[in-house]
């Protein structure tokens, strides 16, 4: 086609700028290959949620009351959902300091990225521990996968299955945060010149886990 | 590592390319040899299915005479028959072999944007494979409760392999979608963000939008397979009871409670349709680039094609539960799913209207390859008019779970696929290897398949009319069928152990091919896709030399008025020869 080609407009323009030459969408291969990673990512979330919803509608048993299950007594109070309340808010105050991370990659702040990679590893770490600690509750009080002392079976079995699924992605997402880290410090994507969106690539993975929380959050503690 | 890879490193190419032969065959990151990697233990696994439909076959033909085929053995042989055909064979072979092979040629890039993590792909796969099979030789042997694997029975007791033949097929499974994702995001990151100059979405072949639909059609069902697997892994391992309900087994207890059978049902077919049309979309690309070359035509309605695969690969998501009519379900929701299923007979029909005119008035050369693309239209036609019956509620309810689905599936996605992979593999051959086949044996083996495939699914149809059950080991006392029906039953296995061994000679020519065949020239079919392009045949590592291609007009420029040739090369400049119809727009 030559130049002087006349570029349609409407609906048809918008197809044509999506199917231009060579890229779809301005960005590096990587974060394009997250993006639709982390899209088939959602499908499993939603799957796993979706069956949970199925199940304690479909069970004969009465659903335990979360907020009783998930209660803590602090001070003498107590506080229903308080761990997962903490929980929630160290994960989204690690996408905070994700954020400033990619920020301060853009600006070749090597030390300050490298920093708070570290810090929103440690912010996952905890997490996954607090994690850990519900987990041991829970099992001391006789709640296991097969059953459960407050009712309907299935209200163990989702729970260990979508939290412990989850947990894993998170505890992946602090691998692969230092990993990167440890590449930000010692200079290695400044030597193949990758200029750190790489970090932004792990960041959309940590973000994603933090949203994917908020539904876990939503659909299994609240309702 | 990080997003440059070696697509855009021209001065680096050297430095690539592979030295020893384990890095050049065995741990190659060379997309070209991952293909082949992928198509060759497809077809491994898939001589295996074949071989086990025979096994079937000869019990339901000649019953009572084959003592080492048990019951149990049967429903082993059917369970592992389908998901090695549906999975390990189609969707490997198209995607991980096809896609592998096609992608980064037809687009003009060097390679797929992460080989690294392709490589990892096949590797997974064997993996997967490998498992699968270990699958017969544990105790208990494989599982037989069906490739659908629907729970109670695929995992209680009286299905064969309730001990550790479903714990391995659910794992299997697991890992090949492991697979499948590391190899499909590179699918779909390579066709969207790694094409040449020039390469505009709406100048690609068909059989990259095939390949790449199928691709995002697995990047969205398999994830409900894989839940569904855990779930039910859960289930038999540590007896959650996602899918079990309150049951009794043998007088006994088992101690599930309130769990949803249906629940899987839903899951397992919100993944198994769209896995219908990741078979089928690849088969539909590449026919589409078979019947266009060997006709001399460019493929009609060349937008309109495209259009279709997007539309049928999106209301693949919402007709899934035409599976499940039988379960009982609200009438609303019969309705709505019967709708959707016509509806994407729309589309459908669209491309099939397409290929024939493609076909007319054209120049048709009928090579090996044109002969299995022609073939295709037959069987696809045939499987898609059964698929209207069986979408609709009313007409399922009695049809269901008789021959005539058998028949149905296998013509439109047993034999159908398998004819384009065939006709596939004739017209890519020279390309990959640089050798050419031999053409009588080619035809041959067509035919062959072809009327053999007839003979044994068209009487099928008449057998689930008549009310021969799907999936039976024997007819028992089925005083309603007459005795005829065990003579077509022993005639269609003799057709199967016919089509069966006549596959022989498909596997003689390409070790004539491979030993004796003459050299092939760079671009046989006089073909304009970038593919046959290259400099090298097979290409070399890095596909494209020192430069890569520049794309200048649509893959179908065959047979343009006013120039000598009857076809031009996507690369070939405007300057040098006319444009045809080009829908890619300015670049
Ligand atoms: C010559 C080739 C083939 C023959 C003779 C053959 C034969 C059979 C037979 C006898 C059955 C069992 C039917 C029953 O008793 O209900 C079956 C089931 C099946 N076949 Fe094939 N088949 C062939 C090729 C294929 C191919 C290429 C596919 C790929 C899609 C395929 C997919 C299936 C599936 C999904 C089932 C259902 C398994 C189940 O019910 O769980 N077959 N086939
Ligand atoms: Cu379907």
């Amino acid at each position: 086609m030559s130049e002087a080609v006349m570029e349609p407009g409407g609906t048809a323009g918008v197809v044509n700028d999506f199917a231009r030459d060579k890229q779809v969408f301005g960005v590096p291969w990587g974060k394009a290959m997250m993006w639709i990673f982390l899209l088939s990512d959602t499908f499993i979330f939603s799957c796993f949620l979706v069956s949970y919803m199925m199940v304690r509608i479909s069970t004969t048993d009465p659903w335990p009351n979360p907020s009783e299950v998930f209660g803590l007594t602090a001070f003498g109070y107590d506080v229903p959902l308080l761990l997962i309340a903490i929980m929630t808010f160290v994960l989204i105050t690690s996408s905070g300091t994700m954020a400033l991370a990619v920020n301060m990659g853009y600006r070749k702040n090597r030390k300050a990225t490298f920093w708070l990679m570290v810090a929103t590893a440690a912010l996952g770490a905890t997490f996954v521990s607090m994690q850990a600690f519900e987990w041991t509750k829970l099992i001391m009080e006789g709640v296991r996968p097969w059953q459960n002392p407050f009712g309907a079976a299935q209200f163990g079995s989702s729970f260990f299955m979508i939290t412990g699924f989850h947990g894993m992605h998170v505890t992946a997402g602090v691998i692969y945060l230092l990993i990167v880290a440890n590449r930000v410090r010692n200079g290695f994507y400044e030597r193949c010149g990758s200029n750190y969106e790489i970090v932004e690539i792990a960041g959309l993975y940590w973000h994603f886990v933090d949203l994917v929380w908020v539904f876990i959050f939503a659909f299994f503690y609240l309702w | 590592m990080g997003y440059v890879a070696i697509a855009d490193r021209d001065h680096d190419i050297e430095h690539h390319d592979p030295q020893t032969f384990i890095t050049k065959y065995i741990w190659s990151q060379d997309h070209k040899v991952i293909a082949i990697q992928y198509g060759a233990t497809a077809i491994f696994v898939g001589l295996i299915a074949l071989g086990l439909s025979a096994m079937m076959r000869l019990q339901l033909g000649f019953p009572d005479t084959f003592s080492f085929i048990t019951p149990e053995n049967y429903y082993q042989f059917i369970t592992m028959h389908g998901m090695i055909m549906v999975i390990y064979l189609l969707t490997a072979l198209f995607l991980g072999g096809f896609g592998n092979y096609l992608i980064p040629l037809m687009v003009g890039s060097r390679d797929m944007v992460f080989p690294y993590m392709n490589m990892l792909s096949y590797w997974v796969y064997l993996l997967s494979v490998i498992i699968l099979i270990a699958s017969f030789f544990v105790p208990g042997g494989a599982t037989g409760a069906g490739w659908t694997l629907y729970p109670p029975q695929a995992i209680m007791q009286g299905t064969p392999g309730t001990e550790w033949g479903i714990v391995l097929m659910l794992a299997s499974l697991a890992v090949f979608i492991v697979a499948f994702t590391m190899g499909g995001l590179n699918y779909v990151t390579t066709v969207l963000q790694a094409r040449c100059r020039g390469m505009t979405l709406m100048r690609m072949p068909l059989s990259v939008w095939g390949i790449f639909m199928a691709t995002v059609l697995g990047l969205l069902a398999f994830p409900a397979l894989l839940v569904s697997a855990i779930m039910m892994l859960l289930d038999k391992g540590i007896h959650t009871s996602f899918f079990m309900p309150a049951i009794s087994s043998m007088g006994a207890d088992p101690g599930y409670t309130g769990g949803s059978p249906i629940l899987f049902q839903h899951l397992f077919w919100f993944f198994g349709h769209p896995e219908v049309y990741i078979v089928a979309l690849p088969a539909f690309g590449i026919v589409s680039d078979l019947l266009s070359t060997h006709a001399r035509k460019n493929i009609f309605g060349y937008r309109m094609m495209v259009w279709a695969i997007i539309a049928i690969g999106g209301l693949s998501f919402v007709v899934w539960a035409h599976h499940m009519y039988v379960s009982g379900m609200n009438p609303y929701f019969g309705f709505f799913f019967a709708t959707t299923t016509l509806i994407i007979a729309v589309p459908t029909a669209l491309k099939v209207y397409n290929w024939v005119l493609t076909l007319w008035e054209g120049n048709i050369h009928l090579r090996v390859p044109m002969l299995f693309a022609i073939g295709f239209i037959f069987t696809f036609i045939h499987g898609g008019l059964t698929g209207l019956f069986l979408g609709n509620v009313t007409i399922d309810l009695p049809l269901s779970d008789t021959y005539f689905v058998v028949a149905h599936f296998h013509m439109v996605m047993g034999v159908s696929p398998i004819l384009v992979v065939f006709g596939a593999i004739y017209h890519w051959w020279p390309k990959i290897t640089g050798k050419m086949y031999h053409e009588t044996l080619g035809r041959w083996h067509f035919w062959m398949t072809f009327l053999g495939t007839y003979a044994i699914y068209l009487p099928m149809h008449y057998l689930g009319f008549a009310g021969v059950p799907r999936r039976y080991f024997a007819m028992g006392n089925t005083d309603f069928l007459p005795d005829s029906a065990q003579d077509l039953n022993a005639a269609i296995t003799i057709s199967a152990l016919f089509v069966a061994a006549t596959q022989i000679l498909f596997f003689i020519n390409m070790i004539w091919s491979l030993t004796k065949g003459p050299k092939a020239d760079g671009n046989p079919w006089q073909a304009t896709s970038l593919e046959w392009q290259t400099p090298d045949t097979p290409p070399k590592h890095g596909n494209w030399g020192h430069d890569l291609p520049e794309c200048y007009r649509w893959a179908y420029d065959y047979s343009v008025p006013g120039y000598a040739d009857d076809f031009i090369p996507q690369n070939v400049p405007a300057s040098v020869a006319p444009v045809g119809r080009d829908h890619g727009g300015a670049h």
